[in-house]
């Protein structure tokens, strides 16, 4: 019965941490007060935001492949969660990812909204 | 006769030593500051210049690579331990600043002396900083002369 709870205790430690792109989706539409677009998230990752880059400058605009920083060439692992498991499962790097590449693309952070459309648009691509 | 012939091969020894850089390891410093370009080898940089550096991440360079507090101080504290000495040559810009780019320094000005400023601008090469373009081995600290390539 102690082992029980031990294990129990130690499943809910971790289910805590781990986190799925799905979370993600929904903590930001929640933030938003507004449900997300991915035809929306598509066109903003597309397209100049303002500054020098755009996401697919580095991330390509099929961000299920493999890309490479823009200044410095050094390969990038795939954005897209259906070719890349690894990616948005840890809210510390998704938080500190969106806080300096929207300054980088966007001269500023991202809204609650552009994450969530962001986020749809890369959970729609297989 | 006999015996130049060893003590010039251990010169020759030395002289290729000489470029290669022991990697210090260290898990977060790879982690955070290799995501974006190579894990530069700390010996590259006096340790004023990695302090000045690591006291900006939000202008890096153009880019914004910030990092939470704890992570900062203890990248610091390795960049710092392990940095270059006299060998990076004046470690000041002329208004008396500490030099942020490896490539400002004069034992890189030296060593690339060579070098046309188009060679550095062939989409193959992209940037100075781009060390892995003709040094091949340059992630495993291998900067020697014949471990070069440079790319058309």
């Amino acid at each position: 019965m102690r082992k029980l709870f031990i294990i129990a205790a130690l499943l809910a430690a971790t289910g805590a941490q781990a986190e799925t792109p799905r979370d993600f989706l929904t903590r930001f539409e929640k933030e938003a007060g507004a449900a997300a677009s991915a035809e929306r998230g598509a066109r903003f990752f597309n397209t100049k935001q303002g500054g020098e880059w755009s996401c697919a400058s580095c991330h390509t605009d099929k961000p299920t492949q493999a890309g490479r920083h823009a200044k410095t060439d050094k390969p990038i692992a795939a954005l897209a969660p259906a070719a890349n498991a690894e990616r948005f499962t840890d809210a510390a790097k998704v938080d500190k990812w969106f806080r300096r590449n929207c300054n980088d693309t966007v001269n500023r952070l991202c809204s609650a909204q552009e994450k969530a459309d962001v986020m749809a648009w890369l959970l729609t691509i297989k | 006769m006999k015996r130049l012939i060893p003590a010039a091969l251990l010169l020759l020894a030395v002289s290729a030593h000489a470029d290669n850089y022991s990697l210090p390891k260290h898990a977060v410093f790879e982690e955070e500051c290799a995501s974006c370009h190579m894990a530069f080898p700390p010996q590259m940089l006096h340790a004023d210049s990695w302090r000045a550096m690591m006291g900006d991440l939000s202008h890096h360079f153009g880019s914004d690579a910030s990092i939470d507090e704890k992570r900062r101080a203890a990248i610091t504290d390795f960049l710092v331990t392990h940095a270059g000495g006299r060998k990076t040559g004046t470690t000041r810009d002329a208004s008396g600043k500490p030099l942020l780019r490896i490539t400002e320094t004069a034992r890189f000005e030296k060593k690339h002396r060579e070098i046309a400023p188009a060679t550095w601008k062939r989409a193959s090469i992209k940037s100075p900083a781009n060390c892995t373009a003709c040094h091949a081995r340059a992630a495993a600290g291998d900067y020697n002369e014949r471990s070069i390539n440079i790319p058309k």
